[in-house]
């Protein structure tokens, strides 16, 4: 394993481990994965089921004992000398569920919580009341983990994670094992959480929809490699990753609410590339909002095309043409001002239209979503 | 009187005894319990074995092989020796080390199997959160475990009072020292003394009902264990 010395870098962790798996009833299994993410944000590890996933964060938790080294803003976790047993990391760990202590009620699993972090103690009131409000679990502190729903234990387990302010929060697919409107009543409490706490958030999950919505950072792993790691952004719009095969391939944009026509019940948006309409929901001026634009809505055309239904057209740059998995269907990738979108048209349009990397076309997008 | 002098310190000999021996046990098999839970080691099979082995083997082998380790030149013995403390055949420590031997599958079992029924989430979510081994131990295991705990101590000193035949080997039949309820009675029988053996034998039947019946409505009921499982 090649050496790593990141200490100096306070925001980076960096990890390289291999793993042989021996669990029984399960097919022996190979991790090699070798990851530089930032030591802030929402660090979201997206793969298919089975593709090591959850032994990776349970590698960096110190549950699983891999080879290898694991370095967090310059202190060592793991290497070939150490190995810091997993009440000495400082992490918070979200399993996909029961996480909760059966034997302690709310109150009780948050208090074990604080009664064993290094939070100072003159801090933790103010700590304690804003985690219990962010989370909405103030009414729940006298119940037991039995008589929670789903969505409720997720939130406390999160509440307590969050209270200890690890260094490290790991959230093992916490939205997994609910149901589709649990997950939406959990939602509005994890967006804005990377900004609302310092730590290095690791965010697995295999929901397209949660990454979109969430995630500052994305990994991508299959069979117990990582393929592609960066900027949310800038690895969804690579059309080299394998993201683009999905059906639901294409990117997400952040923009700001500019203003709203009553007339037509739609909200302008502009972001640096251009002005977008959407449905208006409601939305206050001003506000920041994240945008999904799948590859599948955006058409291409030579010319501006007034007399088109479809509102919403950029004037944009191809930047790359990528065959996608399909043999008829190739994935383009535009520049907007600074920002990238993908299209997703046939082979045949491209040799139609005469399209070449480096020309200008008006890209039409015919739905934009906003991924909330 | 219905209880003799000499009745009510085989009594208080036997409770003590008996006391003494699970406290002794509950020490002892808990973390070999935890160690025959948790190990994957191929050992742990025939450590099992050992710790079973009281279970069906008569007491008299078993006092047979403890009176042999006690004497003098015996392992044990010589031990004893080393250290110049008293010789362990008809005293009191002897039958405490004898009872341990005798009631220590009573302990270990039930402990074995509250923690094989502790999850191993639990444990993982409170070393991510900060606690240590023992914290662990103290703060999740034990509390889970509680009713085994409850039920290997019951066992444990129930077992320890209703023994015989390990007593008659090495431990004999002296007042104050070493005479149990169970030698008691036997004397009263071989003396015919059929009046004084029903007292002492109804205090017995009446106890032993009584552990077993505390230990009915110890168990939990299925309703509570199917909360406990899906807890959290």
């Amino acid at each position: 394993m090649e050496d790593k010395h990141d200490r100096d870098n306070s925001l980076q962790l960096s990890l390289s481990l291999a793993y042989f798996g021996q669990t029984a009833g399960l097919e022996p299994f190979c991790l090699d994965a070798d990851l530089e993410l930032p030591g802030s944000g929402i660090n979201a590890i997206f793969g298919p089921s089975g593709c090591g996933k959850t032994t990776l964060l349970r590698c960096i938790a110190g549950l699983e004992m891999a080879e290898g080294e694991i370095w967090v803003n310059g202190e060592c976790w793991q290497n070939r000398s150490t190995f810091l047993a997993t009440h000495k990391r400082n992490l918070a760990y979200v399993f996909q569920e029961a996480s909760l202590l059966p034997h302690l009620n709310v109150s009780q699993n948050l208090e074990y919580a604080v009664k064993r972090s290094d939070v100072n103690s003159k801090d933790i009131q103010q700590h304690l009341d804003s985690v219990l409000d962010m989370m909405g679990v103030e009414s729940l502190l006298q119940r037991r983990p039995t008589e929670l729903s789903g969505g409720e234990r997720q939130r406390v387990a999160i509440a307590r994670a969050l209270l200890v302010k690890p260094a490290v929060l790991i959230m093992d697919e916490p939205l997994a094992a609910l149901d589709t409107q649990r997950k939406e009543e959990i939602m509005p409490y994890l967006e804005g959480l990377g900004a609302k706490t310092d730590a290095c958030i690791l965010y697995v999950s295999h929901s397209m929809d949660e990454v979109a919505k969430l995630a500052d950072h994305l990994t991508l792993m299959d069979a117990g490699k990582v393929k592609v790691s960066g900027g949310l952004q800038r690895v969804l719009a690579n059309v080299d990753s394998p993201l683009q095969s999905r059906e639901d391939a294409g990117v997400v944009l952040e923009v700001v609410v500019q203003g709203r026509d009553e007339q037509w019940g739609l909200l302008t948006v502009s972001f640096d590339g251009g002005t977008l309409f959407l449905a208006d929901k409601g939305e206050a001026v001003g506000q920041r909002l994240r945008l999904r634009v799948l590859a599948r809505d955006v058409s291409l055309t030579i010319h501006n095309q007034e007399q088109s239904s479809i509102a919403n057209r950029l004037h944009a740059r191809i930047e790359a043409i990528a065959p996608s998995s399909s043999k008829s269907m190739a994935i383009v990738q535009l520049s907007v001002g600074q920002s990238k979108i993908l299209s997703r048209v046939t082979h045949r349009s491209i040799a139609m239209l005469d399209l070449k990397v480096h020309s200008m076309v008006w890209a039409q997008i015919k739905s934009v979503a906003i991924a909330r | 009187m219905l209880l003799t002098d000499s009745d009510w310190q085989a009594i208080e000999l036997t409770v003590k005894l008996a006391a003494t021996v699970t406290v002794l046990l509950i020490l002892l098999a808990t973390p070999l319990a935890w160690w025959m839970a948790r190990s994957k080691s191929w050992l742990k099979n025939v450590i099992a074995a050992v710790v079973t082995l009281p279970l069906i083997l008569p007491p008299t082998v078993l006092g047979f092989y403890l009176l042999l380790a006690f004497s003098p030149t015996g392992f044990v013995g010589e031990f004893t020796a080393a250290f110049g403390a008293e010789n362990l055949i008809f005293s009191f420590w002897g039958l405490v080390l004898g009872s341990m031997v005798y009631s220590l599958p009573f302990v270990v079992q039930p402990l074995y199997m509250a923690f094989q029924n502790i999850d191993e989430r639990p444990l993982e979510v409170a070393a991510t959160l900060r606690a240590g081994p023992i914290d662990r131990f103290v703060s999740v295991v034990l509390p889970l475990s509680k009713a085994g705990f409850i039920t290997a101590a019951v066992l444990g000193f129930a077992h320890t009072v209703g023994e015989f035949g390990v007593v008659l080997m090495i431990g004999g039949n002296i007042p104050g020292e070493t005479r149990v309820m169970s030698v008691q009675i036997y004397d009263y029988v071989e003396a015919l003394e059929y009046s004084r053996a029903h007292i002492q034998a109804g205090i017995l039947l009446g106890f032993s009902f009584v552990v077993l019946l505390s230990l009915q409505l110890l168990q939990p009921t299925s309703t509570q264990r199917r909360g406990r499982k899906n807890g959290g």
